[in-house]
C-alpha cells in the first residue's frame, strides 16, 4: 500500500504541493491528472524519492520513505519500475543491455538466464528481435515499451508511468494504454500513471486523483470522478469533449 | 550602495555553495571508490579519455619542445652555455610545461566530454532511470571517470614529456649544432629524477581536478542543449583556472 500524509513541497518560496494526502491499494491503477505545472509530475518524483517533501509522510509497503537515507530508498526501489516520459533509455547501450541492466545490477543471474528474461519480457510488450538495436533506431512508440520492458524486468509490485502517451500519435497512445492495463492484470502490479490525457485516464484507471495548482482536488473512481460538478474537473472534461468532436468531425471530412 | 552589497553577497554565497557542493560531490565519490569497483568500466573510460588523448598531447608537447628549444639554444649558445641546453629545456618540461599543459589540454578535451555525456544523461532523465533503479550514479558514472583521470593524466604527462624533450633534442641537434651527446649529457648531469616525478605527482592532482569539475558541472547542468553547452564551457574554464593554482601551490610546496 502507498499512502501520503500532508505531504508538501516547496520550490525556494514557491509551494509545488499542498497538504497531499492520498492513499493507493495494492493492485490498484490510479491516473494523476492535472494541467501543465500543477505538480503532477512533482508528486510522482517525490514518490520514488527522486526528490524529497518538504513536510509530511510518504508511506511504502509500511515505510515512510521521507526521512530514509539514499541507501535505504534504493532498498525501497528494488519493488519499483518507472517508465520516464522521454523513455530515459541509457543511450550508449542497446535495448538488450537497457533491459538487462538492473538484472545485472541487483542479481547473481547467468548471462545465458539474464538473456532469456530480456527476450520474454520484450515480447510482453509486444517486441521481438530488436535486443541488438541502439535506442535511436527506435520509434517514440517502440522506445515506451522498451522502457516499459527495462521497468518490469526487475518484477516490480509498483509501476509508475510519467505522461506515457505524451508525444505519441492517438493510435500509439491506445496501444501503450493497453499495454498497461495488459501488465496490470498479468503481473498484479499497483500502477500509478501521471497524465495529462483525460481520455487515456479514464481508459486505464481504477480511480483518478487530480492535481490544481498543487492541490488535490478530486480523487475517485472513474464513474465518480466523471459526475464531479466541480468546475476545474469539468473544464478537463471539456477539454477532452473538444478533442473527440474535432477527431470525429476529421474522420467524417468535416474539418 | 545597498544594493550593491547585497550583490556582492549574492555571489559570494553562490560560489561558496558551488564550493561546498564540489568538495561534497569529491567525499562521496572517494567514499565510494572501494564499495564497488567497476574495472571494466575505469578500463573503457582511461581509454576514452586517455588513448584518444594521445595526439593532442604528442603535438602540444612536441612543439612546445621545439619552441623551448629554438629560443633559449641560441641566447645560451651565444653565452657559451651550449653544454646545459638539454638540462634547461628537460627541468622546464619535465617541472612545469608537461604537467600543466597536459592538464589545460585534458581539461578542454577530457574535462568537457565528461561534462557533455554527463549533462546531456541529465537532461534527458538517464540519471534518474539509474536512481529509480537503485544504482549510484556516483558509483556508476563518477568513480570510473574520477579513477580513470587520476591515471590517465599522470601517463600522459609521462607520455608528453619524452615527446616534448624529443621535440627539444629534434631543434637543438638538427637546427642549433649542439651534439646530440652535449644534449644527453646535460639532461643527465642537472636533471635528477624528481623533476619528472614532480611532475607527474602533479598530474595526479589535476587528473582529479578535471574529473571531479567535469561531473559537478554535468550534474548540475540546466536543462536544455544550451545548458550542456554552458556547463561544457564552465567546466574547461574552471578547470584550466584551478590548474593553473594549483600548479603554483604545488610548485611552491615541492620544489
Amino acid at each position: 500500500m502507498i499512502a501520503l500524509k500532508h505531504v508538501n513541497k516547496n520550490f525556494g518560496e514557491k509551494a509545488a504541493l499542498k497538504d497531499i494526502s492520498l492513499t493507493i491499494e495494492d493492485g490498484e491503477t490510479i491516473a494523476i491528472i492535472g494541467g501543465s505545472g500543477s505538480g503532477k509530475s512533482t508528486l510522482l518524483r517525490l514518490l520514488v524519492g527522486l526528490i524529497r517533501p518538504t513536510s509530511g509522510e510518504i508511506w511504502i509497503d509500511g515505510q515512510d520513505i521521507a526521512p530514509m537515507s539514499e541507501a535505504e530508498l534504493d532498498q525501497v526501489r528494488l519493488s519499483m519500475g518507472m517508465v520516464f516520459q522521454y523513455s530515459a533509455l541509457f543511450d550508449s547501450m542497446t535495448v538488450g543491455d537497457n533491459v538487462a541492466f538492473g538484472l545485472r545490477e541487483h542479481t547473481k543471474k547467468s548471462e545465458a538466464e539474464i538473456q532469456q528474461i530480456v527476450k520474454e519480457k520484450l515480447h510482453q510488450v509486444g517486441l521481438e528481435g530488436v535486443e541488438d538495436l541502439m535506442p535511436n533506431e527506435l520509434s517514440g512508440g517502440m522506445k515506451k515499451r522498451v522502457g516499459l520492458a527495462r521497468a518490469i524486468a526487475f518484477e516490480p509490485r509498483t509501476i509508475f508511468y510519467d505522461e506515457p502517451s505524451s508525444g505519441l500519435d492517438p493510435l500509439t497512445t491506445e496501444k501503450i494504454d493497453e499495454l498497461i492495463i495488459e501488465m496490470q492484470k498479468e503481473l498484479q502490479v499497483t500502477s500509478i500513471v501521471v497524465t495529462h490525457d483525460m481520455a487515456s485516464a479514464c481508459r486505464i484507471a481504477d480511480r483518478i486523483a487530480m492535481i490544481y495548482e498543487g492541490e488535490l482536488i478530486a480523487f475517485a473512481p472513474v464513474k465518480e470522478f466523471q459526475a464531479l460538478k466541480d468546475p476545474r474537473v469539468q473544464a478537463f472534461f471539456h477539454t477532452l469533449r473538444m478533442e473527440r468532436d474535432t477527431d470525429r468531425k476529421g474522420k467524417e471530412g468535416i474539418l | 550602495m545597498v544594493r550593491l552589497l547585497e550583490g556582492l553577497g549574492a555571489f559570494v554565497l553562490e560560489k561558496l555553495t558551488g564550493l561546498g557542493t564540489i568538495v561534497l560531490l569529491y567525499a562521496q565519490t572517494m567514499r565510494e571508490v572501494g564499495r564497488r569497483p567497476r574495472f571494466r568500466s575505469i578500463l573503457g573510460q582511461m581509454a576514452h579519455l586517455g588513448v584518444d588523448s594521445l595526439s593532442i598531447v604528442s603535438l602540444t608537447l612536441l612543439f612546445t619542445g621545439v619552441v623551448m628549444t629554438l629560443q633559449t639554444a641560441d641566447v645560451l649558445i651565444r653565452f657559451g652555455a651550449q653544454s646545459t641546453v638539454g638540462g634547461v629545456i628537460a627541468i622546464a618540461i619535465g617541472r612545469e610545461l608537461g604537467p600543466v599543459l597536459v592538464g589545460v589540454v585534458c581539461a578542454g578535451r577530457v574535462g568537457s566530454a565528461i561534462t557533455a555525456e554527463i549533462a546531456t544523461m541529465k537532461v534527458t532523465e538517464q540519471i534518474d532511470a539509474l536512481r529509480v533503479m537503485a544504482v549510484s550514479p556516483v558509483n556508476y558514472l563518477i568513480v570510473p571517470r574520477m579513477l580513470a583521470c587520476m591515471i590517465v593524466v599522470p601517463l600522459l604527462t609521462v607520455f608528453g614529456d619524452i615527446v616534448g624533450v624529443f621535440g627539444g633534442w629534434v631543434i637543438a641537434v638538427f637546427y642549433s649544432g649542439i651534439t646530440s651527446y652535449s644534449f644527453l649529457d646535460s639532461i643527465h648531469r642537472f636533471v635528477e629524477l624528481f623533476d619528472f616525478t614532480g611532475g607527474v605527482f602533479k598530474g595526479i592532482f589535476f587528473g582529479n581536478v578535471i574529473a571531479v569539475l567535469g561531473c559537478y558541472y554535468g550534474l548540475h547542468c540546466p536543462d536544455g542543449a544550451e545548458g550542456v553547452g554552458r556547463a561544457t564551457t564552465k567546466t574547461v574554464v574552471a578547470s584550466i583556472v584551478m590548474i593553473f593554482l594549483l600548479n603554483a601551490i604545488l610548485t611552491f610546496f615541492l620544489y
